[in-house]
């Protein structure tokens, strides 16, 4: 259809030349001052659109349509080019946002658990893992517990071998428990049997305070009562539980030795396959057959029951297992001590 | 136990190579510890010299010394300038030459000094490591030896000898003894044990009165069931001792005092057995050995009056005490140098006597070491008998047929040992040969029975009495390294229980949110414990090892304090610590209590609740201090110092990490600043107090900054948590937000209006948040405007700003009506 004063060549030009000043705009400002320029009232588009309701009619639906393609090229165009400006626009902002990350501050300040504590938490998770229970009982405690129930008759030297804080007055039968042991006794008294328990604890030796020795420290002992318990039992708990705090190679081995709550008695000794300055045999505790006057002291009939306990220093663990090598870094509440271990040891 | 290895060599072979550790190695497989090894540390040359000439030569210090001229071997002349003057011409002396090594490392040199060129050095006893005299050098002569010039004098006087230390655990009284060491040794390795007390039945002298006078004993048992006594005469108590005993002594570490009291060591060490030797004359009559009676006393030889106890058991004649049983002898009855004639006692005691005795007295000895063990009950004649020997052969005297044994010795009663009993304890094995065997090799008299074997132990191990000890005995004679290993099936267990849980989760809490935990003593200073509480009792040491720290803590704070400074001490600037542990809260004054009950029974449940009520609270507090910046200045943040809120959040944390929520109160508790402290409350219960530090106990402590606390009574805060939570459903419906500003007395709390505001505006309320405390221009004095967040929601609808407004409202109204709140626009 000729004659129609609205047609291609009319309106293509306008239209590139309005697709050109859009892509020409360098920001979103631009585009929307592009925007009046080329779709708004003053625009060509506009004007040749105003020419629309004076034209004859059999020209109006194809000039509408071919005006109406025109302005859906150029809002696309719009709407594409705003797209890329906004990316652009967002990009650059982000730049200008830039911070050196590596002098990022620290806000909150860093904590830590002690690695004493932390140490008796993760011994228990190994026996709880195996089933046995966690238990726990006083620091001042009475002698009764402490010693007599656990077969160290009054008059004899090895009540003496344990140097005991008392409290005053001595007649008070209250000491301070020199070892983890008075528990055992308070398990086998309110436990059901069979008793599997591990009591970590803290406990007081009147030691002065030295590279190896504080009068505080700490100390987890093991105690199983069951039917048919012997010492290859000890022997298999202790192995475990060497090659779980101390690696796969971990071995252990027992020499004789005296304690008046067990008997047979032994020394533990750990081969400790990741000691400083190379792998060695390492004194790590004392273990044994619980005596049979122990479970006599708890009511519970030795001709039935059985079992065994062991014990070992948490401070000398640490010191060997963990390269501690001064008491008073243990003991002294250095901050830096504790952090240098944050939660894991 | 110190063991020389020329004395061990007498009764078991020794590899001719021994060395102290090679044999601690063996001893420690039976069960005898390590703890080390010791000698003389003195190296060659070393030679017998004859003092040939000398010249006294005036010193302008005021010393002389002589210049010697001394033959060290045939033709060889050394001129040596020796400091001492006890020797003559003629001596034969020790002379350490050029290249010998003396303790301490001290090498000998030709040195220029005094104006000569001294060639060697003349020792005296103390600087061989022999003796402690060093009064003069060694004459070789009065020692009782005349060897020629030129001899080794390392050998002459044994101190090529060396001796291994081990531990003796309490049950082992006989491996206090050479005897007893050769005995395990022989256990350890297999070879030949040659009893020292030889298969002879020694002697026994007559005649001499002695009885035991002990009715009652205590706990049943006799204070002295076997007395020997053996009468020597004409011994010469100015000898000398021989040099190879003064060096066994020594190296097993005694000291050499005398002939005869080096004799009566010499034979304890060797067999166990303590001796006491009386100067005979001095003894009025027989002997008594009983109790003492009110008011008795004795100088006992280190010339201490001791005031005696009815306990107490006593050697007596008839001119009263003469010796404190088994532990120290009397000096009135004392052998010196004078004495002529002596009577030898080897008796056997009580130990639980001489235990009593030793401690009553603070008098251990060397002897009381070895009868509180047990000594052997049938040594007592052959070491009598070896005393007397020792005195024949060194000090010239001689035994009569004078002397006394007294034997009240309780037959040793058999132990059944069942058959399969060592095996089901042991978990090893052991065949019925290897059980007779091993026992029969430690001494026991052991028959075949019925179902197990009837065992009778041997008199020097009063230890053994139950089929345990022979049981014990069998696995450790047999090894150790046969055990086999099993891991035990524990039944199902429960895990950590919700208290450990909620311990453990209060701690992980504290430590991610900055806080370091530390352990510190809790003996404290009845200062210290003074410093938050007030008139409370507390827990005393009898033996503390300072006196400044001689009370258990009533709280932990003081240990926080402590261990503030310290960090502050050290350059370290920002502190935030946290200790969980327990504190000693006695009821009221510890007091005696009854005797304990025995702990060869279980005590009736009167009984453990009585011993249980005696025992003070001990209740697990968890204490809190921060001092310095919770926030560091550094690049585009500024330092922001702790303050009493960071103990107050801490706290609050805590409590969450439990699984509770604390209210807050005003409170102004002793040692924390009376206007930044909260007492922490949970359900009205008291939980404890979080706040500024007194500024003053801050600054007392050299504590520059302010000190924020808390310290907070776990116990309470884990008896309302409770295990299992139920689930609140969550609200999804749209929420209104609106804040409200009240106008207030400035000093109503904030969070009484705040709970005021939650229970008016009801259950809409979702949240509610304090972000305003404002006063000054436009708020009038005394008043305060404190702005709240307020967040409300409805279960089953949008919520409408209407609804909202109409809760606020009702809030306000309330807040109004009690504390005339009103709302400021």
């Amino acid at each position: 259809m000729s004659g129609n004063p609205i047609n291609p060549s009319v309106v293509d030009p306008v239209v590139e030349a309005a697709l050109a000043a859009i892509a020409a705009t360098l920001d979103i400002a631009s585009l929307r001052a592009a925007r009046g320029a080329t779709v708004g009232e003053q625009s060509e588009i506009s004007k040749l659109n105003a020419t629309l309701k004076n034209m004859p009619n059999e020209f109006k639906a194809e000039a509408g349509a071919i005006i109406g393609a025109a302005r859906g090229r150029l809002n696309q165009a719009f709407a594409a080019r705003e797209a890329e400006l906004a990316a652009v626009e967002e990009q650059a902002k982000l730049v200008a946002e830039a911070v050196d990350v590596t002098a990022a501050p620290t806000k909150l300040a860093i904590g830590g658990r002690h690695p004493l504590s932390l140490l008796m938490d993760q011994i228990s998770d190994v026996f709880v893992g195996m089933g046995w229970e966690i238990a726990e009982g006083p620091e001042v405690e009475s002698e009764w517990f402490n010693f007599d129930a656990l077969n160290f008759d009054a008059d004899h030297p090895a009540r003496a071998m344990q140097d005991t804080f008392f409290v005053d007055p001595v007649e008070s039968h209250l000491v301070l428990r020199t070892h983890t042991s008075p528990v055992q006794v308070r398990s086998l008294l309110e436990r059901e049997l069979p008793v599997y328990v591990l009591c970590p604890g803290r406990v007081f030796r009147t030691d002065e305070l030295d590279a190896t020795h504080t009068p505080v420290f700490h100390q987890v002992e093991g105690l199983a009562i069951d039917k048919g318990l012997t010492m290859a039992d000890l022997r298999g708990t202790l192995e475990h539980f060497a090659r779980i705090m101390f690696g796969p190679e971990a071995q252990i081995r027992l020499r004789p030795s005296f304690f008046p709550f067990t008997e047979p008695s032994a020394e533990l000794d750990v081969w400790h396959p990741n000691a400083k300055g190379g792998a060695r045999w390492v004194e790590w505790g004392g273990c044994g057959m619980v005596n049979p006057n122990v479970l006599k002291a708890a009511g519970i009939d030795p001709e039935v029951y059985q079992g065994f306990a062991f014990g070992m220093g948490i401070e000398r663990t640490l010191m060997f297992r963990n390269g501690v090598l001064d008491m008073h870094d243990m003991v002294e509440s250095d901050i830096r001590f504790s952090q240098q271990f944050g939660v894991s040891l | 136990m110190k063991v020389p290895l020329s004395w061990l060599a007498e009764y078991v072979d020794l590899p001719a190579n021994a060395t102290p550790d090679s044999v601690m190695a063996e001893l420690v497989k039976v069960g005898l510890e390590e703890e080390g090894s010791h000698g003389f540390e003195v190296s060659g040359p070393l030679v017998v010299g004859e003092v040939l000439e000398f010249t006294p030569e005036p010193q302008s210090n005021g010393k002389t010394i002589r210049w010697c001229q001394v033959q060290v071997a045939p033709g060889d002349v050394r001129g040596i300038v020796c400091g001492a003057s006890n020797f003559e011409v003629g001596d034969k002396v020790v002379v350490c030459l050029p290249g010998a090594v003396l303790p301490g490392n001290f090498e000998i040199a030709a040195r220029s000094t005094y104006g000569h060129i001294s060639d060697g050095m003349m020792a005296s006893g103390r600087e061989l490591g022999l003796s402690d005299d060093h009064d003069g050098i060694l004459r070789l002569g009065v020692m009782g030896l005349d060897p020629e010039v030129g001899t080794d004098a390392l050998e002459l006087l044994s101190l090529k000898d060396s001796a291994a230390e081990v531990n003796v655990t309490p049950d082992r009284g006989y491996c206090f003894s050479i005897r007893g060491i050769a005995r395990e040794y022989a256990h350890a390795t297999g070879v030949d044990f040659k009893d020292p007390i030889g298969n002879a039945q020694p002697e026994l002298g007559h005649g001499f009165v002695v009885k035991i006078d002990d009715p009652s004993g205590i706990r049943g048992k006799l204070g002295c069931d076997r007395f020997v006594a053996r009468h020597v005469v004409g011994v010469d108590a100015t000898r000398p001792t021989p040099p190879w005993m003064v060096a066994r002594l020594k190296l097993a570490g005694m000291r050499s005092i005398s002939l005869v009291v080096d004799i009566t060591n010499y034979v304890m060490l060797e067999l166990g057995q303590p001796i006491h030797a009386y100067d005979f004359d001095k003894l009025t009559g027989g002997i008594t050995v009983r109790r003492a009676k009110a008011g008795e006393k004795l100088v006992t030889l280190d010339g201490q009056t001791r005031k005696l106890d009815a306990e107490d058991l006593l050697i007596t004649d008839e001119s009263g005490p003469i010796g404190l049983a088994g532990i120290m002898g009397g000096e009135a009855t004392e052998v010196t140098n004078t004495t002529v004639n002596v009577l030898i006692e080897a008796a056997h005691f009580d130990p639980v006597t001489i235990a009593r005795s030793a401690r009553r007295h603070k008098l251990g000895s060397e002897a009381s070491k070895r009868y509180e063990r047990g000594v052997d009950t049938n040594v007592a004649e052959y070491a009598a008998a070896r005393v007397v020997q020792l005195l024949e052969l060194h000090a010239g005297g001689s035994a009569d047929s004078l002397g006394a044994d007294v034997n009240q010795v309780t037959p040793t009663a058999p132990i059944f040992l069942p058959l399969e009993f060592t095996t089901s304890l042991v978990g090893v094995d052991y065949a019925q040969e290897q059980i007779t065997s091993v026992l029969s090799d430690i001494g026991c008299v052991v028959a075949q029975v019925d179902g197990g074997f009837e065992v009778i132990a041997p008199s020097w191990r009063p230890d053994i009495t139950h089929k345990t000890d022979l049981a014990e005995e069998i696995a450790r004679i047999s090894g150790y390294q046969h055990i086999p290993s099993r891991l035990p099936v524990a039944p199902p267990g429960r895990g950590l229980t919700l208290r450990q849980r909620q311990r453990r989760q209060a701690l992980s809490a504290l430590v991610g949110s900055g806080h370091t935990e530390v352990l510190t003593y809790p003996f404290v200073s009845e200062e210290e414990n003074s410093w938050f509480t007030a008139g409370l009792p507390s827990v005393k040491l009898a033996n503390a090892l300072q006196e400044e720290s001689s009370q258990m803590r009533l709280r932990i704070l003081p240990g926080l304090i402590a261990a503030a400074k310290r960090n502050l001490s050290r350059g370290l600037t920002d502190i935030a610590i946290f200790e969980e542990g327990s504190v000693f809260l006695p009821a009221k004054k510890i007091t005696a209590t009854n005797p304990l009950p025995s702990g060869i029974e279980r005590p009736s449940v009167e009984t453990l609740a009585a011993l249980q009520s005696t025992i003070p609270a001990q209740p697990k507090h968890l204490a809190i201090l921060l001092t310095g910046d919770r926030v560091k200045q550094q690049t585009n943040v500024s330092a922001a110092a702790y303050d009493y809120s960071d103990a107050i959040e801490a706290a609050r944390a805590v409590a969450r990490a439990i699984g509770v929520e604390l209210e807050l109160k005003s409170a102004a508790p002793k040692g924390f600043h009376p206007g930044r402290t909260a007492e922490l409350l949970l359900d009205g219960k008291h939980v404890g107090f979080a706040g500024e530090l007194d500024p003053k106990l801050a600054s007392d402590n050299d504590i520059s900054r302010r000190v924020s606390v808390a310290e907070i009574d776990l116990e309470v805060l884990y008896a309302a948590a409770t295990g299992v939570r139920q689930a609140t459903p969550i609200m999804v419906m749209p929420a209104a937000t609106q804040d409200l500003s009240l106008l207030v007395e400035a000093e109503l709390p904030a969070a009484t209006l705040q709970a005021t505001i939650v229970e008016g505006a009801g259950e809409l309320l979702e949240q509610i948040r304090l972000i305003e405390d404002y006063r000054g221009s436009n708020i009038p004095e005394g008043k305060k405007s404190l702005t709240f967040a307020l967040r409300f929601r409805a279960e089953d609808r949008t919520l409408t700003q209407v609804e909202a407004t109409e809760s606020r409202d009702r809030a306000v109204a309330l807040a109004h009506e009690r504390f005339g709140a009103i709302i400021r626009a």
